[in-house]
């Protein structure tokens, strides 16, 4: 029975249109099997991880605000979900992201306890 | 005279017409092509160009900007289909290779002849890609003078 219900949980998931923030949350922490710190994300997210650019360089440090492309300058609408109702709401969309701007700034994929810690952070600021 | 100025105004008509770009819908390259930078007009580079810019993402003027298989062959079809034509000029380096910057295209090169490097370099501006900084209207895909707007 148990096994049903993770089976219909999952389906279900599948099939819904929209993710919530909360959502990432909790699916990276489940991937780093650990819980997330979001005082550990504000450090990832605000400091170079070897790459010439920071989260920060195009979110700027206080991502309730608005950022800029570090390179070209186009305008960049709030990362972090109290700002911005559409982020986070799309699976694709993360996923997509966290890929591209993680080899950007790591040279590298962030692993799932980055990505948790990242999430606690933004769901964290108001 | 009289005779001479609706001949002069066509010219004028027909100059700033030959900076328009008529911007074909797509609602993937809009999306995908303008969430870093402006979707450039799919005009200003020639087919080859676009097929080799397509054809490795990963590696986007220094970036990572891949995008899903589907939608990566659906807008290369929409950039094929509308790539530049003659108005395009050369867009190959000195070598025969696909020119991948619109900024380093010879049509590019002779329209901004006059743009000295301090100007690009001002903090308004910072980058030659940055279309809409001078051009006011690129967004709609007008490029003529009338609609330029050099920021201090």
């Amino acid at each position: 029975m148990r096994h049903l219900l993770i089976i219909a949980a999952t389906l279900f998931a599948a099939t819904a249109s929209a993710e919530t923030p909360r959502d990432f949350l909790t699916r990276f922490e489940k991937e780093a099997g650990a819980a997330a710190s979001a005082q550990r994300g504000a450090r990832f997210f605000t400091s170079k991880q070897g790459g010439e650019w920071s989260c920060s360089s195009c979110h700027t440090d206080k991502p309730t605000q608005a950022g800029r492309h570090a390179k070209t300058e186009k305008a960049i609408t709030p990362l972090a979900p109290a700002a911005n109702a559409e982020r986070f709401t799309d699976a694709a969309k993360v996923d997509k992201w966290f890929r591209r701007n993680c080899n950007d700034t790591l040279n590298r994929v962030c692993s799932a306890q980055e990505k948790a810690d990242v999430m606690a952070w933004l769901l964290s600021l108001r | 005279m009289k005779k001479l100025l609706p001949a002069a105004l066509l010219l004028v008509a027909l100059t700033a017409q030959a900076d328009s770009y008529s911007l074909p819908k797509h609602a993937a390259f809009e999306e995908e092509c303008s969430s870093c930078h402006m979707a450039y007009p799919p005009q200003m580079l020639h087919a080859d160009s676009w097929r080799a810019m397509m054809g490795d993402l990963s590696h986007h003027f220094g970036s990572d900007a891949s995008i899903d298989d589907k939608r990566r062959v659906a807008i290369t079809n929409f950039l094929l289909a509308n790539a530049g034509g003659r108005k395009t000029g050369d867009t190959r380096d000195a070598q025969g290779k696909p020119l991948l910057r619109i900024t380093q295209t010879a049509r590019f090169e002779k329209k901004h002849r006059e743009i000295g490097p301090g100007t690009w370099k001002r903090p308004s501006i910072k980058s030659p890609a940055n279309c809409t900084a001078c051009h006011t209207r690129a967004a709609a895909g007008e490029y003529s003078d009338r609609w330029v707007q050099i920021p201090k």
